[in-house]
């Protein structure tokens, strides 16, 4: 990683209580972002990548409890007031949520929802708030723009809507944007153009971005770095065109082996990964992974894997027995 | 939205219909003779028959029906057979008070139920909350009637801080006007606010769980701006649909209301007929205020349209 | 794609342990409420207790003493005799009267739950039309007319009962009939009779019941209101209301004579409603509690 660092987070857990027992959502996390660099996060539903995202914004469920360090610029969010916390999001560090059909208030205005966020932090004048939000919804492809002002959230559709939800995050200008599954409720053929869209404005406005999906073939060529989630645990983490090289942890290369392939012959059936994740509430002793690996030996059952670095320092997983062989990345 | 009002007030008239029709066969349980009624103890046969003549009693009932609603759609509800005067002229005399009272009752139960929701639902589960909580399910259990009496009590009886009766028109002197109206007020607002309180509460707290709520907070929003304008707007669509049966025990609080206080409204008129037996006025109120309640409830149904921009849209 | 489904939030959302927890103290105290009420009103002919008509002019509004615990009131009649009788009353319409709902409301919406269509609309539309008077003002018009006596005041009170009880039952049968076992009863060729009485029946009567408790409350919240305006039950009977209403007349030299009956009063709905209430949350077949 170069530059200087923007967001590390460091040793972080979040624990849920629930009925069945205590259910360790996120589970002893390290990450680090540098200014204007984009980290991808690829997990399975219900891995703790959603959960690790809150945990950053410091908008984890009341219940539940969340410890380690997250330094953003120079502060520890977990330390900051709430006044303090309040001035940054928005402001400094803003969200994209997976549904634009839930994230967007149904009886606030498109405009009353751009303006509210820059009249907050920028104490710009009426007229100013709304030519900026004319400008932001244009910078995000919407057209007619003045007169979305004046429409509610369901007037749009679910890609203009997401749109509306990145123009408000983009709107003061933050250092670092989470997009939490940004495209996983739209439309397939919108997709691509939400991603492009997120990795030009990136680009344009030199922001840092952590990019959250289920998905490893939207983070290739869209990133800088991977980090893989499996269990609430990071399990393998390195440059993204070194781990499309060479991948090393069983599970990324499973995660990726499920993906379509635009080469395979018609009706090739994929291979979906075997069994479910480990029930969150009930931590295996071993590694999380083995019951569905492979690989796996006995080794695995017994120890947990710790995330080491291997040839180079940049590339590290969790893993006793990683794959040698060179990954085939056809993405 | 005008086909949203439109569909409404389609509905309207066969429901004022059947209003009318059931106040109709209400007032024709009567046992006996509403000519005996009148006439009382001087009834002879001769005048029995001679006013049942003249009020059309001897005409078969749906014949009867008809011709009292044609005189109803004419604004002609009949008069008073005691005190001659129209049930129109005493409904106008009268309604101004019992509107008073209904307005005032209303906004005191908002003004003690929502705050209350939302300090509540904003700490939900805390020692705050489950004391409100407690204390409105607790309140639900108080009839009107007995929250007037220990009203009465405390504050004009022990402390004589307030009359417990009587009533001076408003626009003679305001200051006594409302002197005079606090504790019917205050009873019926005391017997109101716990149901707002706990459909706006749990409202709130759904709202408080929704994706928009976490992203006005990602957004770096202030508490109170998140709470009244990003929660409150989409908590109250409940509200506004119990509006409706909430106004329906409302004006039945009215008549317990005005009855103690001896205020000079619909109510009061209302049991004053009972009690005198004066048949036409208690028919003729019934069916102002039953067809007031049905256009009251249609009014709240476009309120609800005005809160969901989806539904004035016919996304709905 | 590698999506495998196992949402955090349903797991955190579902709170099962809460139900023990429920029926805490105040419900059991509120049961011990209503057995108390009860035996002492099924009990009032064969307790040692004075006549509750019985005047004594010498011994006008007594404090309470050895002979009358709880004093007398205006007329000289036994306070705590006339509490236990008008128990009686107040509970015997608070109970018949919403049997009235349960029955004729619980029918109606069962059938127009489990038979849809033009049944279902003509239902509804009638309930509209009863639920187009506000309650109190129908209950006033209708005993004024009908004249007053504990039959007919029992009768009307049941009657505006029956819309509430039938949008519980529709509501409850709405969410049944979708249930696997109706389906399956269906397929087998279960008659709907059948499938009405052994399949749903059954299942809508827990919702109902919990309703009924709270309907209990409120009827005798009704028939106190109605008494008390001396449009209720008819003289010389009296119940719980009456005596507030008489109370009233003397607040300012006795005030224990409204307050006496209004306490019991308070301490009765309250206890119909926390145990309705407890009942309800238990039983609500959207929950899936059943």
């Amino acid at each position: 990683m170069t530059g200087n660092t923007l967001l590390s987070v460091e040793d972080v857990v979040v624990d849920l209580p629930t009925p069945r027992g205590n259910l360790r959502a996120v589970d002893h996390v390290d990450l680090t972002v540098g200014a204007g660099q984009t980290l991808g996060v690829v997990g399975e539903s219900g891995c703790g990548k959603t959960m690790l995202s809150r945990a950053i914004l410091q908008l984890v469920p009341k219940k539940a409890k969340l410890s380690g360090r997250v330094m953003f610029d120079g502060q520890d969010l977990l330390q900051l007031s709430p006044e303090k916390l309040r001035k940054l999001r928005g402001r400094s560090l803003a969200v994209v949520f997976q549904d634009p059909m839930t994230s967007l208030n149904p009886v606030l205005t498109i405009g009353t929802q751009l303006i509210e966020t820059l009249q907050e932090h920028l104490e710009l004048n009426d007229a100013t708030a709304t030519r900026r939000s004319i400008e932001l919804l244009a910078a995000v492809g919407i057209p007619a723009p003045e007169q979305r002002l004046a429409q509610y959230p369901h007037q749009l559709s679910g890609g203009m809507r997401q749109r509306v939800a990145i123009a408000i995050a983009l709107s003061c200008e933050p250092k670092l944007l989470i997009a939490d599954e940004p495209t996983t409720a739209l439309d397939v053929t919108i997709q691509a153009q939400i991603l492009d869209l997120l990795a030009r404005e990136q680009r344009r406005r030199h922001m840092a971005m952590i990019l959250i999906t289920h998905d490893l073939g939207v983070v290739a060529g869209r990133t800088d770095e991977v980090a893989v989630m499996y269990a609430g645990r990071v399990v393998e983490r390195a440059p993204t065109p070194a781990l499309f090289k060479k991948m090393r942890m069983p599970y990324t290369e499973a995660l990726l082996a499920a993906l379509p392939k635009l080469d395979a012959a018609p009706h090739t059936p994929l291979p979906a990964i075997s069994g479910r994740p480990p029930d969150p509430t009930r931590p295996l002793q071993g590694c999380s992974f083995s019951p569905r690996c492979r690989y796996a030996m006995s080794r695995c059952q017994r120890e947990k894997p710790a995330l080491e670095a291997a040839e180079t320092s940049a590339h590290q997983f969790a893993c006793f027995h990683p794959i040698e062989t060179h990954a085939d990345a056809n993405v | 939205m005008a086909f949203f009002v439109a569909r409404r007030l389609l509905y309207l008239v066969p429901v004022l219909i059947a209003v009318s029709l059931l106040t109709f066969s209400i007032a024709s349980l009567l046992p006996g003779d509403l000519a005996y009624t009148i006439l009382g103890d001087q009834a002879t046969p001769e005048n029995v028959a001679a006013l049942r003549r003249d009020m059309g009693l001897d005409q078969p009932i749906w014949w009867r029906y008809l011709s009292w609603l044609g005189n109803v759609l004419q604004g002609d509800l009949g008069r008073s057979f005691r005190t001659g005067q129209t049930v129109l002229q005493a409904v106008a005399e009268r309604l101004p008070v019992s509107i008073e009272l209904m307005l005032l009752a209303q906004l005191g139960a908002l003004a003690i139920g929502v705050p209350l929701a939302i300090l509540c639902a904003a700490r939900s589960g805390g020692p705050f909350d489950r004391f409100m909580t407690g204390t409105a399910f607790g309140m639900l259990s108080v009839p009107t009637f007995l929250s007037a009496i220990l009203l009465i009590y405390f504050f004009a009886v022990e402390l004589r801080w307030l009359p417990a009766t009587g009533y001076v028109p408003f626009a003679e002197d305001p200051a006594a006007n409302l002197r005079f109206m606090v504790l019917p007020a205050l009873t019926l607002a005391l017997a109101e606010w716990p149901g707002i309180m706990r459909v706006l509460r749990s409202d709130m707290i759904a709202t408080l769980q929704e994706d928009y709520i976490a992203l006005a907070k990602a957004k770096g929003l202030k508490a109170s701006r998140i709470l009244f304008v990003h929660a409150l707007k989409p908590s109250s669509l409940t509200l506004v649909t119990i509006t409706g049966i909430n106004i329906g025990r409302l004006i039945g609080g009215t008549v317990i209301v005005e009855t103690i206080f001896a205020l000079p409204g619909i109510g009061r008129l209302l049991i004053g007929a009972i009690y005198t037996r004066d048949l036409i006025i208690l028919q003729g109120v019934v069916l102002l205020v039953a067809a007031g309640f049905v256009i009251v409830n249609f009014i709240v149904d476009l309120l609800y349209a005005v809160l969901d921009p989806r539904i004035r849209h016919g996304h709905a | 794609m590698a999506t495998l489904e196992l949402t955090i939030d349903e797991g955190v959302a579902a709170e099962p342990a809460k139900r023990g927890r429920r029926l805490g103290l105040l419900f059991w105290m509120a049961i011990g409420w209503m057995i108390f009420m009860f035996a002492a009103a099924i009990l009032a002919p064969v307790l040692p207790l004075p006549s509750p008509t019985d005047m004594d002019m010498l011994e006008r509004r007594a404090p309470f003493s050895m002979e009358h615990w709880l004093g007398t009131d205006g007329l000289g009649r036994d306070e705590l005799s006339r509490l236990v009788h008008g128990a009686r009353i107040s509970l015997a319409v608070g109970l018949c009267a919403p049997i009235i709902g349960l029955i004729i409301g619980g029918a109606l919406g069962m059938l127009a739950g489990y038979f849809r269509g033009r049944f279902e609309s003509i239902v509804v539309g009638s309930m509209d039309v009863l639920l187009a008077f506000p309650p109190l003002i129908l209950a006033l018009a209708v005993t004024a007319f009908l004249g007053q006596s504990i039959p007919n005041l029992t009768l009307i009170l049941g009657v505006l009962g029956i819309p509430a009880f039938m949008r519980v039952a529709r509501a409850a049968t709405l969410t049944l009939a979708r249930r696997e076992f109706v389906i399956a009863a269906q397929a087998l060729g279960a008659t709907h009779a059948r499938i009405l009485l052994r399949e749903l029946l059954p299942n809508v009567i827990l919702p109902l019941f919990a309703f009924f408790l709270l309907a209990v409350a409120v009827t005798i919240v009704v028939e106190g209101a109605l008494s008390f305006l001396g449009l209720g039950v008819p003289p010389p009977i009296s119940s719980w209301g009456t005596m507030i209403g008489e109370g009233r007349e003397s607040l300012d030299v006795a005030p224990r004579l409204a307050f006496l009956p209004a306490a019991a009063m308070f301490l009765t709905v309250l206890s119909f409603n926390l145990v309705g209430d407890t009942l309800r949350a238990l039983t609500d077949p959207r929950q899936g509690a059943l």
